[in-house]
C-alpha cells in the first residue's frame, strides 16, 4: 500500500495537526517507508487467534460510586492557558 | 561517594558519616559541573532538593529512616512531581508545573528519597536516541559524540556520569533497557502492572511501565521495592502482596536454565556485541547455569506489530493535548479547530506527529482490521512464544541492543532504522514480561555492551538474583567513564 497526499492530509485533519502541503509531501514519504515495515505483518496467517489488547487478561476493577478525590480546581486551572471565573476559555463555538 | 552503592550510601547516612544535605550537595555540584556538556537534566532546583534533604536528615535523626531515606534520586521528566516543571521532553509541556505527584513520586517521597532533578528524555518517550527531545539531545558520557539511547537517556547518562546514584525510567519498547545498555548501567522494566502508571504521562498505556535504573542489580532491587505496589488510581495496577525484591539476591545459580532464543542470535547483531554476550554466557556457565536453545518464531514481527499498537494508543492518549486545560497554546489562531490544529502542530515535534498520524490511520475506518487487529493477534502469538520458551528455561538472555551506542545523526534521518534498534526489547513489552539490562563488557570504541534478561511474569526477584550473582564475579557495572 501507499498513502496518497490526500490521505496524509485527511489523517492530519483527523488528528487535529495543521500540516502544510510541503510538510504533507515529506511526511507521506516517511509514513510510506514505515508502512513498508508494518506490511510485514500481513505475511502471517492469524486466523482464529484472539486479539490481545492487554498484557494481563484481567477484568477491570469496579469500585463504589463515591467521590474520592478532593476538589482542587484552582490548582489544576493554574496550569491552563486561559481561565476566567473557574472556566476554561476557548474561541467562540456557537454563534 | 560518587561510585558508592545505595547500600553503602545508606550506611554512611545511618552512621552520620555524611548528611543527606551534604550528599545531595555533592551530586548537585557534580550536575552543575557536568550537565552543561551532557544535558542529562531538564530541570534542577538546588533549593528544592536541599529542602527535601533537610527533611530526610530530620527523619534519620529521629530514627525513622528506611533503606532509601536521604538518598538522592533523579526522576525522568515523564513523572509528574508536584511543584516541579514536568515537560515529558516536549515543547507541549514546556510550561507545565505539575499540580500533583505521580504514584511513583509519592512512593519515593514516602521512602524519604531526595528529588535530584528531572531528567531529559525523548519527546513523550518516543525515540531510542534522545535526539527527539525538545530540550536538546543527551550526550553519552562514554563518548559525547554518541547517543545515550532512549527514551530514558537522561536517566542513563546522569548515572553513568555519576551525577546521580539512581534514577527512575519508563519502558514502552525498551526505553529503560536500551539506554541502560548503551551507558553501561543496570535497569529493570517490571512485569506490566507492578508499578503504577498514575501520574506517568501516557504514551502507549498497554505497554508503558516504570522501573529503576542504577549501577547494580542490588541497587535496582532496593529501588523497585520502593516503587512497586498496588494503586487504585491505575486501572491496570495489580493487587499483589508487597515484595522485598532483595530477598533472594544471594541465592546460588547452580542449575539455572538460561534460554537463548535462536532468533536473537542470528544475523543483525554486531560482532563486538556478540563477543561480549558470549563471554557473559560463559561466565554464567561457570556459575553453574546451563544454556538451552529456545525459539521465539514470531519475534521478528514484534517491531511492525509494535509500530501499529504503540502509535494507535499514542494517538488516543495524546489527543488530550489540545491547548485548553494545560500545556502549550499557539499564540495566534482563528476558531476552535484552528486553535487545536496550530497548538498541536507547534507543540509537538516531528517524531511525535509521525506516530500520531500512523495511529490515527491504523485506527481509521476501513483499516482497523488489517492493521490494529492483526497487530493484536500477532501480539498474542508473540506472548505465546514466550510461554512455550519458559516451559524449558527459567530466564531468557540475549543482547539488549544489536549495537553499541551509535553516533548522533546516524539513524535520525531514517525512522525505520531507529525503530529496528529496539528489535530485542520490544517483544517483552508486547508480552508484558519483565526485562532487564546489565553491563557485560565493552565493544567498539570502548562503548558498553548490555546483556538482556527476560523473566517470566513476576520473576523480578529471581532476575535481580541472576544479575546480582554475575555482578559478584564481574566488575563491568563498577566501571565509570572519564568525564
Amino acid at each position: 500500500m501507499s498513502l496518497s497526499l490526500e490521505q496524509v492530509q485527511r489523517i492530519a485533519l483527523l488528528a487535529r495537526i495543521e500540516i502544510s502541503p510541503l510538510e504533507a509531501e515529506a511526511t507521506r514519504g516517511q509514513l510510506n517507508h514505515i508502512f513498508e515495515l508494518i506490511e510485514e505483518m500481513q505475511a502471517v496467517d492469524t486466523k482464529g487467534v484472539e486479539p490481545m489488547s492487554h498484557a494481563q487478561d484481567l477484568a477491570l476493577r469496579l469500585r463504589e460510586d463515591a467521590a474520592t478525590e478532593e476538589n482542587r480546581r484552582a490548582a489544576f486551572q493554574a496550569v491552563a492557558p486561559e481561565v476566567e471565573a473557574g472556566l476554561y476559555l476557548v474561541p467562540k463555538v456557537i454563534e | 561517594m560518587l561510585n558508592s552503592s545505595l547500600k553503602q550510601l545508606s550506611a554512611a547516612l545511618a552512621v552520620k558519616k555524611i548528611s543527606s544535605v551534604e550528599l545531595t550537595g555533592l551530586f548537585l555540584d557534580r550536575i552543575e559541573a557536568l550537565n552543561p556538556a551532557i544535558n542529562a537534566f531538564i530541570t534542577v532546583d538546588r533549593e528544592k532538593s536541599l529542602g527535601e534533604a533537610r527533611v530526610a536528615d530530620a527523619r534519620i535523626a529521629a530514627g525513622n529512616a528506611g533503606p532509601l531515606t536521604g538518598i538522592p534520586v533523579a526522576h525522568k521528566d515523564i513523572f509528574c512531581a508536584e511543584g516541579w516543571l514536568t515537560t515529558c521532553g516536549s515543547k507541549m509541556l514546556s510550561n507545565f508545573v505539575s499540580p500533583y505527584d505521580a504514584h511513583v513520586i509519592a512512593r519515593f517521597k514516602a521512602a524519604g528519597t531526595v528529588t535530584l532533578g528531572k531528567t531529559n528524555m525523548d519527546e513523550f518517550a518516543m525515540g531510542s536516541s534522545n535526539e527527539t527531545s525538545y530540550y536538546g539531545p543527551v550526550k553519552n558520557p562514554w563518548d559525547i559524540g554518541r547517543v545515550p539511547g532512549g527514551s530514558s537517556g537522561g536517566a542513563a547518562a546522569c548515572i553513568a556520569a555519576r551525577m546521580a546514584p539512581a534514577a527512575t525510567g519508563t519502558d514502552t519498547g525498551g526505553s529503560i533497557r536500551q539506554p541502560a545498555a548503551l551507558c553501561g548501567l543496570t535497569g529493570l522494566k517490571p512485569t506490566y502492572g507492578v508499578v503504577s502508571r498514575y501520574g506517568m504521562i501516557a504514551f502507549a498505556s498497554s505497554l508503558d511501565q516504570g522501573g529503576p535504573m542504577a549501577k547494580s542489580a542490588e541497587d535496582c532491587a532496593l529501588l523497585l521495592s520502593a516503587m512497586a505496589g498496588f494503586d487504585a488510581r491505575d486501572s491496570t495496577s495489580l493487587e499483589r502482596p508487597a515484595e522485598d525484591y532483595s530477598r533472594s539476591l544471594d541465592a546460588p545459580l547452580a542449575g539455572l536454565k538460561i534460554g537463548l532464543p535462536k532468533e536473537f542470535f542470528g544475523e543483525g547483531m554486531d560482532a563486538d556485541v556478540r563477543a561480549a554476550v558470549e563471554e557473559a554466557l560463559a561466565q554464567y556457565r561457570k556459575l553453574g547455569a546451563v544454556t538451552v536453545e529456545v525459539s521465539l518464531p514470531n519475534s521478528r514481527l514484534s517491531v511492525p506489530a509494535y509500530y501499529v499498537l504503540a502509535p494507535a494508543e499514542a494517538s488516543s492518549n495524546l489527543s488530550r493535548f489540545d491547548g485548553v486545560r494545560y500545556g502549550y497554546r499557539a499564540p495566534e489562531y482563528g476558531d476552535l479547530k484552528d486553535m487545536y490544529q496550530k497548538s498541536r502542530a507547534q507543540g509537538f515535534g516531528s517524531e511525535v506527529k509521525r506516530r500520531i498520524l500512523i495511529g490515527a490511520y491504523v485506527l481509521s475506518h476501513g483499516y482497523y482490521d488489517a492493521y490494529y487487529l492483526q497487530a493484536q493477534r500477532l501480539r498474542r502469538l508473540i506472548a505465546q512464544d514466550f510461554e512455550a520458551a519458559f516451559q524449558v528455561c527459567d530466564v531468557i538472555m540475549s543482547p539488549t541492543s544489536p549495537s553499541v551506542a551509535f553516533a548522533f545523526g546516524a539513524k535520525s534521518a531514517d525512522p525505520v532504522q531507529m525503530y529496528l534498534s529496539d528489535i530485542y526489547t520490544i517483544s517483552t513489552n508486547l508480552a508484558g514480561l519483565p526485562g532487564m539490562s546489565l553491563p557485560c563488557g565493552f565493544g567498539a570504541g570502548n562503548m558498553p555492551v548490555g546483556l538482556q534478561l527476560i523473566g517470566n511474569y513476576f520473576d523480578e526477584a529471581r532476575m535481580l538474583n541472576v544479575a546480582h550473582q554475575y555482578q559478584q564475579v564481574t566488575d563491568w557495572h563498577l566501571r565509570m567513564p572519564a568525564v
